[in-house]
């Protein structure tokens, strides 16, 4: 066995487990962090598969951001947790029937495939032989060869990439924006607002008096 | 040697185990939320693993994509949650039925 086949045992095999460990934990915690291990031994995977970019984007991404998103959550809401494992068992078996079912789906479908040879791959589709880098004998590694596919034949979707993130950051500002009663705060349209004689009065003062 | 069939095993194990932890933990809505993200974890690999073996960057492209909408899908989910949260006072999904009555 190579150190690649090992490597590849290893990080699938700690990816399935700990992505059992993710829907089956007890402590949404718990699930949380081997959530984490998955997405890094997925990250693994890619790194062997040769996808250097994505793993990193895995890494820092997932882990870096959703992941910690998700502990944030978890441990901000002040939810009894143990009661809603309840139904737990009851679902188990449809849960396991519908897994088990898609498994095979899946395995019959891959079955049925045949790998396309190069020259019907080339012919299928233009674009595919451009976008494959990897293939030439002086390719450009991953991240470059992704590059120079992603910011030309791509860029619309690397601009809709940028869109969606940031309609996705308006909408979660504006869900978990709240005013709150009673907190007193500078309001800058009211103080632009204000007018001289709103604020300012003249007084006749007496002499010898105070006002 | 390790082939393509080996990644996409992978890939569908995850696959189903993302959707029967949406089936089994159907009360608690964080959980499903991260199945979702491991559903889509495994779509990655598979586009990963036909990219590579198809020598085609494209399907990367593409991951990088579901990897954008997964992202924003986390954040919205969550921002839902807290929000609900805030409103009902817990997230038991099963009394979500406001718009019902």
């Amino acid at each position: 066995m190579t150190l690649a086949a090992f490597a590849f045992w290893v990080f699938a095999v700690s990816a399935v487990a700990s992505g059992l460990m993710v829907i089956s934990s007890r402590n949404p915690v718990h699930s949380v962090l081997f959530l984490i291990l998955t997405f890094i031994s997925a990250a693994g995977l890619f790194v062997l598969m040769g996808a250097e970019y994505l793993a990193m984007l895995l890494v820092v991404v997932y882990v870096g951001a959703v992941a910690v998103l998700f502990l944030f959550v978890v441990m901000m809401l002040d939810v009894d947790f143990v009661e809603m494992k309840q139904g737990f068992l009851q679902y188990l078996p449809i849960g396991v029937a519908i897994a088990g079912l898609v498994v095979v789906e899946l395995i019959l479908a891959f079955a049925a495939w045949q790998m396309p040879s190069d020259s019907e791959f080339a012919a299928a589709s233009k674009i595919a032989t451009r976008g494959s880098p990897l293939a030439g004998p002086d390719a450009p590694n991953n991240i470059e060869g992704l590059g120079l596919i992603l910011f030309t034949d791509y860029v619309h979707y690397f601009q809709i990439a940028g869109m969606v993130l940031l309609i996705a950051m308006i909408g979660a500002i504006v869900l978990t924006f709240r005013t709150r009663e009673g907190v007193k705060k500078q309001d800058p349209a009211a103080q632009v607002a204000r007018r001289r004689d709103a604020s300012v009065e003249l007084k006749k003062v007496k002499s010898g008096q105070g006002i | 040697m390790i082939g393509l069939g080996h990644y996409l095993s992978v890939a569908a194990v995850l696959f189903a185990i993302g959707m029967a932890g949406i089936f089994v933990n159907r009360k608690n809505i964080i959980v499903v939320l991260m199945s979702i993200e491991l559903m889509l974890l495994a779509v990655n690999i598979n586009l990963v693993a036909f990219s590579q073996f198809l020598g085609d960057l494209a399907g990367q492209v593409f991951a990088f994509m579901v990897l954008t909408v997964a992202a924003a899908e986390a954040a919205l989910g969550l921002a839902i949650l807290v929000a609900f949260f805030r409103n009902r006072g817990d997230i038991a999904v099963d009394d979500a039925n406001l718009m019902k009555h």
